[in-house]
This record gives structure tokens, sequence and C-alpha cells, in this order.
């Protein structure tokens, strides 16, 4: 509120007749950094958010705690391999992710709704939005910084499978090509997983009812598609276990490396689609990534205001 | 050592709004797999053992137990609105009693009964398979709302807790490691479904008096313990 000095006498200067009321606030005339490094700033954030770095040592523990042991069963693995002397690594590049799947579920669901959800809950989001990013820098921002942050979890792990076989001096060119792989199927499966966390997470300012709603989206419909797999597996109706894996995030990306990507099917039975469903697969999963965004845009239009 | 009025609310903050439908998702869930499975194997124990037990059991009770345990309390300990209900005459006690009832309605009226329905639905009950896995739900009902209600007055992070428990350490140290199976509830429940169900598709890896003793230990001292935290509770700020 601004409290209006009683003046003595009128200003009648030619210079200031346009001026009511003048508290001597000086303006800021430094250079604006603008929309893209806002965007970067927000982007960076939350990527550290998402590890718990630059926040109290308690939200530090469980992202931190998953990664260390993301990591730790990767460098157990190629112990063993040094160790008996093995041809090749006992867990293919693309399979870890599969996995451990419930790990990696785990952290997008405590941290997803920690990106988000406090943002809404303390209406913070009409603050972003005074600022001058738009909508779609924010989802951007902060689909990137989850997925990216994702990406480390899951990529990390496999570049320490790659360094270990290589150090166990096993075949360079095998390795390379199943690293490779590895990395555009864990790309896949950030981006994939991201999408579905954020756009729940989203929906709910409570945080810990984000992580049940996360978790038991991820969770349940892995649990119902492996349960129907498992059954058509035992009543010989194999052709029917490619059509059920599209139900799942877990099985999609599966899929989509079984079919493209030279992996071994974890589906009972080892039952991978063929090239035509799998490219049923890869447009499942890119319409799920492009609705996640859609969206998460339709939400911030409504809740930016 | 019941408060209607606790009850309410807590119901309300459960059931409210869209939060039913969400709870109300999984028991549906479970509900079509049952008719597909059936539609596409007919009849058969072996298969509504498998169902009920590695889906309902496994996910869907943990699951519906730690939204329920956790949301009778947390959300209140979290947005600061519980120092209204703490200021009322009620012994914390009673407050915890009513909630962990309330909860423990929710999970079984959201897992039981639905298990329920899909056994009925998988086999018609043969072996009395349906029913042992209800009594289970019921039982795990109980001890999963208790613990998750203690979690929730403990920390702020409760539901990542319940969940590390029930989908880390029952599921997979579980499946690893047989130790872990005797400090699980789902395989107390079980040796109690075990001896409900005719024949050897209910097992279990714990006997029926330890799992007895050891699921009213949990339950007993989780709530004891909840009440204890409620009494001394102090409202630390957003981290």
């Amino acid at each position: 509120m601004t409290v209006e000095r009683p003046t003595g006498t009128p200003v009648t200067t030619a210079g200031d007749q346009t001026r009511i009321h003048n508290i001597g606030y000086r303006s800021y005339d430094g250079p604006r950094l603008g929309r893209a490094y806002a965007r970067r700033s927000l982007y960076s954030q939350s990527l550290r958010g998402a590890f718990g770095l630059g926040r109290s040592t308690r939200s530090k523990v469980l992202p931190m705690l998953l990664f260390a042991v993301m990591c730790l069963v990767a460098a157990i693995l190629v112990a063993v391999t040094v160790t008996t002397k093995a041809k090749d690594l006992p867990v293919e590049y693309t399979r870890y992710a599969i996995i451990m799947q419930g790990l990696i579920s785990l952290y997008v669901a405590s941290q997803a709704p920690q990106s988000v959800s406090r943002d809404l809950r303390f209406k913070m989001v009409p603050l972003y939005f005074s600022r001058p990013i738009e909508t779609a820098d924010y989802v951007r921002a902060k689909y990137a910084a989850l997925a990216s942050a994702l990406f480390i979890l899951t990529a990390a792990p496999l570049l320490v499978l790659y360094v270990g076989a290589l150090l166990a001096k096993l075949d360079f060119a095998d390795q390379t090509k199943g690293f490779a792989e590895g990395l555009v199927s864990v790309a896949l499966l950030s981006l994939l997983f991201a999408g579905i966390g954020l756009v729940i997470a989203a929906v709910t300012p409570r945080r810990g009812f984000g992580i049940a709603a996360v978790i038991a989206v991820l969770v349940i419909s892995y649990g119902a598609v492996s349960t129907l797999e498992a059954i058509a597996d035992a009543q010989n109706n194999t052709a029917a276990i490619p059509w059920i894996g599209l139900f799942s995030p877990v099985t999609l990306i599966d899929g989509v490396q079984t079919a493209f990507l030279g992996a071994t099917s974890s589906a009972p039975g080892a039952v991978g689609p063929d090239t035509g469903q799998g490219a049923v697969y890869v447009l499942v999963v890119l319409g799920l990534i492009a609705a996640a965004y859609g969206l998460l845009l339709r939400r911030y239009k409504k809740v930016g205001l | 050592m019941y408060d209607p009025t606790v009850a309410r609310l807590t119901y309300r903050a459960l059931l409210g709004r869209r939060r039913a439908l969400i709870l109300g998702a999984l028991p549906l869930l479970l509900i079509v797999i049952s008719v597909v499975v059936r539609a596409l194997t007919g009849a058969d124990d072996q298969t509504a053992s498998n169902v009920l037990g590695g889906f309902a059991l496994a996910t869907m009770v943990p699951i519906v137990g730690v939204i329920a345990g956790t949301g009778a309390i947390g959300p209140e300990i979290d947005d600061g609105s519980v120092v209204y209900l703490l200021s009322k005459p009620l012994k914390r006690p009673t407050i915890i009693l009513t909630k962990l009832i309330v909860a423990i309605a929710v999970t079984m009226v959201f897992s039981a009964v639905p298990t329920l329905v899909a056994g009925l639905i998988l086999n018609g009950n043969g072996q009395q398979i349906a029913v042992a896995y209800t009594v289970a739900a019921l039982v795990a009902s109980i001890a999963y709302s208790a613990l998750f209600l203690l979690l929730g007055t403990v920390s702020r992070h409760a539901v990542v807790f319940g969940l590390v428990y029930a989908l880390v350490w029952e599921a997979l140290f579980g499946s690893l490691v047989p130790g872990a199976r005797t400090l699980s509830i789902q395989q107390w429940s079980l040796a109690v479904a075990h001896r409900v169900a005719e024949g050897d598709l209910v097992t279990s890896d714990v006997g029926l008096t330890t799992a007895t003793v050891l699921l009213v230990a949990v339950t007993v001292l989780a709530t004891w313990y909840a009440g204890q935290k409620l009494r001394s509770l102090t409202l630390a700020g957003e981290e």
C-alpha cells in the first residue's frame, strides 16, 4: 500500500506534470536475461531438485539411495563377470532397466510429485507465469528435467557395466553395440515414465497422494499385464502375449527393444513382438509421450491463471 | 474410544471428491481381469490362485492399504490442519483408534470385497480359494492399516516408506531372500488363508501360530506407538 505523502507545495514544474507520485525507487536498468534464460534456470533447478541437490538433507536420502543401489548392482554384476572370467555380461544392457523397474518406478513416483505438486499446492504456478516464461516453457523445462534425471538414473549403471566390460576385455564392438542399444532404450523409457509421472502428479496438489497414484499406475498395470501374460503363456496362447504387453509402460519398452534393439523379451516364454507389432509398440510409446506433453500443456493452461 | 465426528472427517478426507474414484479403479481392474481370465481359460483353481495371490493380495491390498492408512492422517499433519483436531478435548489414542478403524474399513471395502467377487468370478469358490484369499485380505487390511497409519504419524514421507516396504521388501526381497518372508504381512495373512483353504494351493512360509502372534503384535504395537507419537507431535515447517 502506498501512503500518499502530504505535499506542502504542489509540484508545478513543466517536466513533472505527468508524474502523480514518486517515492524515489530506482527502476532496474540492468540486462534482462529473458525467456530462454528463465527456462534454462527452471530446467537446471528442477534437475538438481530431482536428486535432492539444493534441498534439505532429508530429501536427498531417497533419490541418492536409489541412484546408489542402481549403480551398485551394476558394479556387482561387473565384479562377477571379472572374477568368473565370463565371455559376456550376465545381464544384457537392454535388460538392466527392466530388472530394476521397481526402483525406477519408485524414483519417478517420489520425484515427479516433488517437482510439480508443491508448486500447485502453494499456488506458485501463477508466479512463474508472471515472469517472461510461457506455459509451454514451464512444461518443457519440467518434463525435460525429470526425463534427464531418469536418464541419468538409468544410463549411469549402463555406463558402469560398459566400462567394466571393457576393463574385463570383453569384445569391444559387441559391447559398444549393446551399450548404444541400451542407451536408446533407457532414453525412451525416461521420456515415457517422466511423462506418465508428471501428468498424474500435476493433477493433485497433495504430494503423498501423487506418489501413491503414480506408483499405482506403474505397478498395478505391470502386475495386471504380467499376470495376464503368464496365464496366456500357460494356455499356450502365445500369439496374445505381445498384444497384452501394450498395456503397461514397462512391457511397452520391453517390446520396443525386443523388436528393434536386439533384446530378448522378458515376457513369459520370451515371446516378443515381431517387426509389425514392434511398429505398433513404437507408435504407442511415441503417442503416449506426445499425449503426456499435450495433457500437461492443457493442465497448465488452466492452473496458470 | 471411537469418535463419530473424527470418523466422519476421516471418511471425507479419504473418499471425498475424486479420491474414491481412484481407490475404486484398482478393485475394478481386478474384477475386469478376473472376467477376462475366466473368459480366456475357464474355471481353473491354479489360475484363480495365481491371480488372487499374485495380483490381489501381493499388489492391490498393500497399495490400497498405503493410500488409506497414510491418507487417514498424513495430509492433515502435512498441511498443519491437525492442530485443530488436536486442540479438541479428545484423547490422542482415541483419534488414532478412530482413524485406524476408518482406514481398516476403507481398506477392507476396497480390497477384500473385490477379492471375494473376483474369486467367485474366477472359479466360483472352488476349494474355498475365494474365501481363503478374502480372509487373507481382511487380515492383511488390519495389519497394513495399523502399520501405515503409524508411518503417517512418524514421517512426512510415509507414502514412500510404505511403498518401499510393500514393493521392495515384500515383493523384491521376499522373492529373493527367504528370510525376508518371515517378516512380511502378506505371508502372515497367507498363513491364515492356508488354514481356511482346502488343498495346498494357498501356501505360506510362516506357521499359523507365529503368523497370528506377529499380526496381533504388529497391529497393537503400531497403534499404541502411533498414539504416543501423536501425543508428542511437533509440527515441523515445510522443508
